[in-house]
C-alpha cells in the first residue's frame, strides 16, 4: 500500500515537472497555427525558423556569449579554486567562499540593475554615449557563471589526496608541471562540470541579460520576451525544442563523468583497502 | 605541454576574433541602431521581404557606403523608456505609443524631425496630421495604427445582441466573456460604454465606471491579456475586446466549431505607434533615411502585411496588391470608415493620466478585483 502511494506520488512530481515540456514539444509539430487544436503532424515551424534570420542570429549572440563566458568563467574559476584550496587560515577561506557565493545567492534582478548601475556610470565618467554592449553583458555573465565552475571544483581538489602533487615534485617535477600532470587531472571532471552549468546557466539567463544588453546585441531570451506584444508564434515552440535537447544532452555528458567519476574514486578506495 | 598551451591560445584568440568581427567594429562603417517592439517588421519569414536587410542593400547601393542595422527589441513601452531614460544606451530609431511620444517629447527626450530628409511624409493620410501627442508633427512620423473592437464567436452569441459595449455586459452569456486583466483598458470598455471621457479628472466618474465592472464581474469568466488568444481560438469564451489586427491572428487560428467575428462600438480607443529620433541618436541623418524608407512603397507594403495592423501610408493603403494579399474582408475590418480619423482619435484615445489620477485609477481596481 504504501509502495502504491509512493509511486503515485512520484508519477505526480514527474508529471508536473515534464507535462509542460512535453505540450510545448508536440505543439512544435503541429501544422496549423493555432496554439490550442493539434491538427497534423509536421515540420512547417521548424522550417519557418530556419527562415528567420533574426532570431538565429540572436540565437549566434546567446551561444557566442555563452561559450565566452564559460571560458573565462572556467578558467578564472579554476584558478580561484585552486587558491582558495590553499588558503591556510580556515576563517579567511570560509570568507572568501561566501564571497564568491554572493553572485549565485543574490537575486538576479539585484545583480542585474546593480550591474547596469555601474556600466552607466563607468561609461558616463569616460563620457561614453552608449556605455552598454556585448562586452558589458559578457562580464555579468562571467560573473555569475563564476560560482558555479568554483563550487564544482573546489570539491575535487579537497577530496584529492595532498601528497600527490607533494610526490611529484619530490621526483622532480617542477611544481608547474605537478599541477598540469597531477593535480588538472584531478580537477578535470569537476572543471567540465562547472563548465557545463556555466553554459546553461549563461545561456538561460534573461533578467541579467536584459539589464546589461546594449544596442548591438541581442539574446535569445530577450527577443523571446519581446515578442509578447504579440503572440509567442510557435517557432519559438520549435526553438524551445532544440535547445531543450542541447541542455539535456549537455545534463546528460556532464552526469556521465560524473558517475565514471565517482565509481574510478570507490575503485580506488576500494584498492586501498585491499 | 608546450603544444597544448599554444593550442589553447589559438582557440582563445578565434573566439576573441570572432566577438570582434560579431560586433562590427564601431569605427569607419556606418551604424544604424534601430529599437522596434518585437515582431513588428518584416523579417523574411514565410517568403516576406526582409526590410532590415533591404535597407542596408538599398543604402549601399544608393551612397556607396556599407551601413549596419542594429536592430533590437522590446516587449512594451515602459520597457523601452527605461532602457532610454536612464543613459545606458543611445537609439538612432525608436518606435515608440502615442501616449510615450507625449510623454518623451514633454521631457525633452525626442528631437525635431527634418522633414526635407522625409520626403515620402506627404504620403502620410492628412488625418494623421495634428494629433495630440505630437500637436505641430514635430516628432513623429505615423509607422502603424490599430482600433478596439469587440471579438465574439458567432456561434455562440446571437446575431441581435451584437453592435455596442453591452454585449460584454450581456446576462444571457456570462461566464463566457473576457474582460482586460489591466486597468487603463478595462475601466476603457465601461467608461465607452456609459458615455464618459476616458481621460476625465472627475473622480466620481470613475467611480462610476468601476461600478459598472463590479456588476460586470459575475458574468467575466477571467481577466485576461495574452492569455485571450488561446481563449478565444479554443472556444473556452466568446466574448473579448481586443485589437483589429490581433482579431485576424485569432481568426487564422480558431478552432473548427469555433466563428470569430469581430466589430466597432460607437466610442472606442484607438492607438498610434510612431517612429521616432531620441535626442541621445548619434546619427540623425541617417535615422532619418531610414525612417523615409520604411514609407517606401515596397518596406511599407511588406511590414503591413507581416503586421497585420492597420497603416496610415497611403502608398499601402491604396495599393491593390496589399488590398489583394489581405483580402477584401479583412481590408474592410482594418480600414473602417471613420469620417475625421484625428477628431475621434483626439477625442477618444487614452492619454497620460496625472499622476493622482493614476494612483486613484489602481486604488479602484484593486478594490474591485480583491472584493
Amino acid at each position: 500500500m504504501k509502495k502504491v502511494i509512493s509511486n503515485i506520488l512520484t508519477g505526480l512530481v514527474y508529471v508536473f515537472l515534464f507535462a509542460p515540456i512535453v505540450v510545448l514539444l508536440v505543439f512544435s509539430f503541429n501544422g496549423s497555427k493555432s496554439l490550442s487544436v493539434f491538427s497534423d503532424p509536421s515540420l512547417y515551424w521548424y522550417k519557418e525558423l530556419l527562415k528567420d534570420r533574426n532570431t538565429l542570429e540572436t540565437v549566434r549572440n546567446s551561444l557566442l556569449l555563452a561559450t565566452t563566458a564559460t571560458a573565462i568563467a572556467t578558467a578564472m574559476g579554476t584558478a580561484a579554486a585552486w587558491g582558495i584550496d590553499r588558503l591556510r587560515s580556515r576563517w579567511y577561506r570560509t570568507a572568501i567562499n561566501t564571497v564568491t557565493d554572493i553572485p549565485m545567492t543574490n537575486p538576479d534582478i539585484i545583480t542585474g540593475i546593480s550591474m547596469m548601475l555601474m556600466f552607466v556610470f563607468v561609461g558616463r565618467m569616460f563620457g561614453a554615449r552608449n556605455s552598454l554592449n556585448f562586452w558589458t553583458i559578457l562580464i555579468a555573465h562571467v560573473t555569475f557563471c563564476l560560482p558555479y565552475v568554483i563550487l564544482q571544483v573546489l570539491p575535487k581538489l579537497q577530496q584529492m589526496d595532498r601528497a600527490l602533487p607533494e610526490a611529484a615534485m619530490d621526483l622532480g617535477c617542477t611544481p608547474f608541471r605537478a599541477f598540469w600532470k597531477v593535480e588538472l587531472p584531478e580537477m578535470l571532471p569537476g572543471i567540465v562540470t562547472g563548465a557545463i552549468m556555466a553554459f546553461t546557466m549563461s545561456l538561460d539567463d534573461f533578467v541579467i541579460s536584459y539589464f546589461t544588453s546594449g544596442t548591438g546585441f541581442e539574446t535569445l531570451p530577450i527577443r523571446i520576451y519581446s515578442m509578447t506584444k504579440k503572440t509567442v508564434t510557435p517557432k519559438m515552440y520549435a526553438l524551445a525544442t532544440i535547445i531543450f535537447f542541447i541542455t539535456l544532452t549537455l545534463l546528460l555528458i556532464s552526469n556521465a563523468i560524473e558517475d565514471s567519476d565517482d565509481k574510478e574514486s570507490r575503485k580506488q578506495k576500494n584498492a586501498k583497502n585491499d | 605541454m608546450k603544444k597544448k598551451i599554444a593550442a589553447l591560445t589559438v582557440v582563445l584568440s578565434m573566439v576573441l576574433a570572432m566577438v570582434l568581427t560579431g560586433c562590427g567594429g564601431s569605427s569607419g562603417k556606418l551604424v544604424l541602431n534601430v529599437y522596434n517592439w518585437g515582431e513588428y517588421i518584416s523579417d523574411g519569414s514565410d517568403g516576406t521581404l526582409d526590410t532590415i536587410r533591404a535597407f542596408e542593400d538599398w543604402y549601399e547601393e544608393t551612397y556607396g557606403t556599407p551601413v549596419t542595422v542594429n536592430y533590437t527589441t522590446y516587449p512594451s513601452n515602459e520597457d523601452m523608456y527605461n532602457k532610454l531614460s536612464n543613459g545606458a544606451v543611445s537609439y538612432d530609431v525608436i518606435i515608440p505609443s502615442d501616449y510615450m511620444i507625449a510623454r518623451m517629447a514633454e521631457e525633452g527626450l525626442l528631437q525635431p524631425l527634418n522633414f526635407d530628409n522625409i520626403p515620402n511624409y506627404q504620403y502620410i493620410n492628412e488625418s494623421f496630421h495634428g494629433l495630440y501627442y505630437d500637436p505641430e508633427d514635430m516628432y513623429s512620423v505615423p509607422y502603424t495604427y490599430g482600433i478596439v473592437g469587440v471579438i465574439y464567436d458567432a456561434n455562440k452569441v446571437d446575431e441581435a445582441d451584437v453592435g455596442g459595449w453591452d454585449l460584454m455586459w450581456n446576462e444571457k452569456y456570462a461566464g463566457d466573456i473576457l474582460q482586460y486583466n489591466n486597468s487603463r483598458d478595462a475601466f476603457g470598455t465601461a467608461m465607452y460604454k456609459l458615455g464618459i471621457d476616458v481621460n476625465t479628472n472627475d473622480k466620481a466618474e470613475w467611480e462610476r465606471a468601476a461600478d459598472e465592472l463590479i456588476n460586470q464581474r459575475p458574468l467575466v469568466k477571467s481577466y485576461v491579456m495574452d492569455e485571450i488568444f488561446n481563449m478565444m481560438e479554443s472556444g473556452e469564451a466568446a466574448i473579448g475586446s481586443y485589437y483589429a489586427g490581433d482579431y485576424f491572428i485569432m481568426r487564422d487560428a480558431q478552432a473548427e466549431h469555433i466563428d470569430l467575428q469581430f466589430y466597432y462600438p460607437e466610442q472606442t480607443n484607438f492607438f498610434v505607434d510612431a517612429m521616432c529620433i531620441p535626442t541621445c541618436a548619434q546619427n540623425k541623418e541617417l535615422a532619418e533615411i531610414f525612417i523615409n524608407y520604411m514609407l517606401s512603397e515596397e518596406a511599407g507594403i511588406a511590414n503591413a502585411e507581416y503586421i497585420s495592423y492597420a497603416c496610415p501610408n497611403r502608398l499601402v493603403y491604396e495599393n491593390e496588391q496589399y488590398i489583394q494579399d489581405m483580402g477584401e474582408d479583412v481590408i474592410e475590418i482594418l480600414y473602417p470608415e471613420l469620417g475625421d480619423f484625428s477628431e475621434k482619435y483626439n477625442q477618444y484615445a487614452y492619454r497620460n493620466l496625472t499622476p493622482e489620477m493614476l494612483d486613484y485609477l489602481n486604488t479602484l481596481w484593486e478594490n474591485l478585483k480583491i472584493n
